[in-house]
């Protein structure tokens, strides 16, 4: 009797299975800078399309460029430019860029120092500079907060602020801007980086070189931390995703862009 | 000095000493895990509204909504994992326990040895390695993708151990005579196991499901890298989702709406508090026959 | 042959195919993995992965020595900690517990063992890290080690206390009262006659335990600070080290591989067959243990 019920069970849930495969999903995944964008870009295109259901996962620039190619996603999200080692790799590959992001250095909001030198940032994140009287503050040392390999936002900032220094080994790593975010508005004394899309009150945005992080001055051309966030497919785009990659690019789906902290791209 | 060391009063001093240290040892551990627990439900059901079970997690990173989705996710997954997991393991108990010492062949023997072998080790492979397994076959191999049947099988790895070791102690429990008598009446071995040994180690197994839906509820590695942690409510077994354990990390880490997490948290121990108390009627059950 | 006959030899083998289900996910596992990790295993060497301390995917450099030692340092905080309150209790239940405060105490500790790890994970973050950060000391964030170990040892403790409280219960009543007998006290006839009785029974506990505390992930990484480094001890105190932050093996796994491609997830594969050896060496000295039981 449990062994029917459960068979029953099975079939029901397998029926449900194959019902929600025919109806029109459109998987996105990748980097977690790109996925909150998507996630609105999705409740919004939604709403004019009955039946479309857009499905976000995180996962991180790399794992998108892959699983837009394998298959696993319809959409893979990158927050950094595509590597010439995956254009070899996957040479099918369309790049939509949908937006672009500049990467703000944060601390806790404690911390005394407003503006750095991109030599004085650079020099933090490698570990050269390891306290805050260094910069003109208290006598204490920096907590470096930085993503893990793999990460888009990392390494955009790799490219962008450390040139070819490496980012201290004895770096807090963390999973997810999100992540970031939360360690960085908690732990006194810390720095870390952050996309505009993440910016909040509960952590302090570091001017650099005298310029402040605003979209206005990513979008200007001062602000020298900025990135593209792409949206990648397999060939070029055909039926609901290329509606809804058109969505992302037209006056609406800017305007969600600009809403967020991004920077529009139209 | 040596004759007082061995005075019967030193002696008696120092068993109250030791067994100073033992009550405070247990004090201290009670204390710890009592604070731990009611640190997590006193500050997470302050937070808990109706509307909490009844709205989904909303607003990407900002931590606002409720848990619905993510009740509905657990639900979906544990259904998921206990319908594969519960007939491999009990069926694999019933052949260890039934079959194995009636038959002769040494090739049977020795495949018995090896799956004695294999329930003990896979019993202590830590999940995040049953994790890693089942992203690099469900998830990526077999293309499943991100998914609750992907999560779920990688789940069924973790639990099968549970249900065979439970439901073997369940069938040992059944008295010999069961099975003498419906053999002796002309059953076949399938037919007694079937009619007489099953429904009375019921309890015992319903005991290993039960537990079974404990760890899947508990887990949370394996899922952090097979479930995707898409926040919307699943539709099929092909759908990314977030079960309420991955919420709290989720909360906790990515948004820091802790309050929210300790609700969630809260939730979540009172689920297991009360799965603790069915396998304790459960047995008590057991032990009353 | 009847219908009968043929479903008794049906089941018969279909029973004996989900009997070899463990075995066979064992076996699926282990060469999964190894095949995975292989590369890794060719293209950095084996020597290479286990000795360097420098883990830098971006360079092309995999060395998960630093990672080997961030989790034999926390699971050795998790047992210093843990394993004195948990063998505490054990005995105190065992052996002393009025009937009335066992029957409280008893089920709170197996329920304990229940609770989810991410309920102390995120435990750990709202009262432990910031507790830990009021310790003066340089560079200290409160993530790390301390507030890592503390995180596990309230985890394993349930564990051991009610694994180590059978093997204490199940010592033969003969024992004890053959020493009471000759005028032994309570406490002497326990330190004496029981414990060493129950000896295997308790290390197997605490193994079992240790294994508990090297697989654990998510509490990990919510605590420990997740930095790939050797963790050392500032200035002059050596138990400072304890506040550095460190990566666990199965932190490295669980938060890289969604992000990982190449031979980076070949690497991560790598960490879990080093992982999986590790733990299975553990287990099976636990089995030994076990087996080799003084009393039967």
């Amino acid at each position: 009797m449990v062994y029917r019920l459960a068979l029953t069970a099975l079939i029901v849930l397998a029926a449900g299975g194959l019902q929600a495969v025919s109806a029109e999903d459109i998987n996105i995944a990748g980097s977690t800078t790109v996925q909150p964008l998507a996630e609105l870009f999705g409740e919004a295109f939604e709403a004019n399309h009955d039946g479309v259901r857009i499905i976000v996962q995180g996962g991180g620039s790399s794992v998108g460029v892959r699983s837009a190619v394998n298959g696993t996603a319809d959409i893979g999200n990158a927050s950094r430019e595509v590597k010439d080692s995956e254009f070899e790799a996957y040479p099918g590959i369309v790049v939509h860029t949908v937006a672009r992001d500049g990467i703000a250095i944060v601390t806790h909001p404690d911390v005394p120092v407003d503006g750095l030198t991109l030599e004085e940032a650079r020099a933090i994140f490698a570990g050269r500079i390891t306290s805050w009287s260094e910069l003109g503050g208290p006598d204490r040392m920096i907590t470096v907060i930085a993503r893990e390999e793999g990460s888009g936002t990392r390494a955009a900032f790799e490219d962008m602020v450390m040139d070819e220094d490496l980012i201290c080994a004895g770096a807090m790593l963390l999973p997810s801007n999100g992540a970031v975010r939360t360690a960085v508005s908690t732990t006194p004394d810390c720095i870390g980086f952050l996309s505009f899309g993440y910016l909040d009150d509960q952590v302090k945005a570091i001017a650099i070189d005298g310029v402040e992080a605003t979209v206005d001055n990513a979008s200007n051309g001062t602000y020298p931390v900025v990135r593209p966030l792409n949206m990648i497919t397999d060939g070029e785009p055909a039926g609901m995703v290329a509606e809804f990659l058109e969505f992302a690019l037209s006056a609406d789906g800017q305007a969600i862009v600009e809403d967020e902290g991004y920077i529009a791209v139209r | 000095m040596t004759a007082f060391l061995c005075s019967l009063g030193f002696r008696r001093f120092r068993q109250s000493f030791a067994y100073g240290v033992l009550w405070t040892a247990a004090t201290v551990s009670v204390a710890i895990m009592l604070f731990v627990v009611g640190y997590v439900i006193v500050r997470g059901f302050s937070d808990i509204t109706l509307d909490f079970f009844t709205t989904s997690p909303r607003g990407g990173l900002s931590g606002e909504g409720g848990i619905y989705s993510t009740i509905v996710t657990t639900l979906y997954l544990v259904l998921v994992t206990i319908v594969i997991a519960t007939p491999l393991g009990v069926g694999a108990a019933v052949f260890l326990v039934e079959y194995a010492q009636h038959i002769k062949s040494g090739a049977i023997q020795k495949l018995v040895s090896v799956a004695r072998f294999g329930v003990e080790t896979l019993a202590g492979v830590p999940s995040i390695i049953f994790g890693l397994f089942g992203y690099a076959l469900f998830v990526t191999a077999l293309n499943l993708g991100f998914s609750i049947i992907a999560a779920a099988l990688a789940g069924v790895c973790l639990v099968i151990p549970v249900v065979i070791r439970t439901t073997e102690e369940a069938l040992k429990s059944v008295p010999d005579s069961y099975r003498e008598g419906s053999l002796s009446l002309g059953a076949s071995r399938w037919e007694t196991i079937r009619k007489v040994i099953l429904p009375s180690a019921l309890p015992g197994i319903t005991t290993g499901v039960i537990l079974s839906v404990g760890r899947i509820v508990s887990e949370t590695a394996i899922f952090y890298v097979t479930l995707g942690g898409s926040y919307r409510t699943p539709t099929s077994l092909m759908s990314s989702g977030r079960t309420m354990a991955l919420h709290v990390y989720y909360l906790a880490m990515e948004t820091r709406a802790f309050d929210k997490a300790m609700a969630t948290g809260a939730v979540l121990v009172a689920l297991i508090v009360l799965l603790n108390l069915i396998i304790n009627s459960v047995s008590k059950k057991l032990s009353a026959e | 042959m009847t219908r009968k006959n043929t479903v008794e030899t049906v089941m018969k083998y279909v029973l004996l195919v989900s009997a070899l289900t463990s075995i066979t996910i064992v076996l699926m596992i282990g060469i999964f993995t190894l095949k995975e990790g292989m590369p890794a295993f060719r293209e950095i060497g084996l020597g290479d992965l286990l000795t360097r301390t420098t883990w830098r995917p971006g360079q092309e450099q995999y060395g998960i020595l630093a990672m080997i030692v961030g989790s034999g340092l926390v699971t050795v905080g998790a047992v210093v900690l843990g394993v004195p309150l948990a063998l505490g209790s054990a005995i105190f239940l065992a052996e002393i517990a009025p009937q009335k405060v066992k029957a409280f105490v008893k089920p709170s500790i197996e329920l304990l063992a229940g609770i989810p790890s991410v309920v102390y994970g995120l435990f750990g973050m709202v009262v432990l890290v910031p507790l830990v950060r009021k310790i003066p000391a340089p560079g200290n964030s409160g993530y790390g080690l301390l507030a890592a170990s503390v995180v596990l040892a309230i985890m394993i403790l349930p564990t051991i206390a009610s694994v180590s409280e059978n093997a204490i219960r199940n010592v033969p009543r003969s024992f004890r009262e053959g020493s009471l007998a000759m005028g032994a006290t309570r406490w002497e006839t326990i330190r004496k006659v029981v414990l060493p009785s129950a000896r295997s029974g308790i290390l197997s506990a605490v193994v079992l335990g240790l294994g508990r505390a090297l697989g654990e992930t998510i509490a990990m990484i919510m605590v420990i600070g997740n930095s790939v480094v050797m963790p050392a001890a500032t200035g002059g105190n050596p138990l400072t080290i304890f506040l550095s932050r460190a990566r666990t093996l199965t932190g490295n796994i669980a938060v890289e591989i969604a992000y990982a491609t190449g031979i980076h997830a070949n690497a991560l594969f790598a960490t879990g067959v080093v992982l999986f050896v590790l733990i299975m060496l553990v287990n099976s000295s636990a089995r030994f243990l076990i087996s080799n039981r003084s009393y039967k």
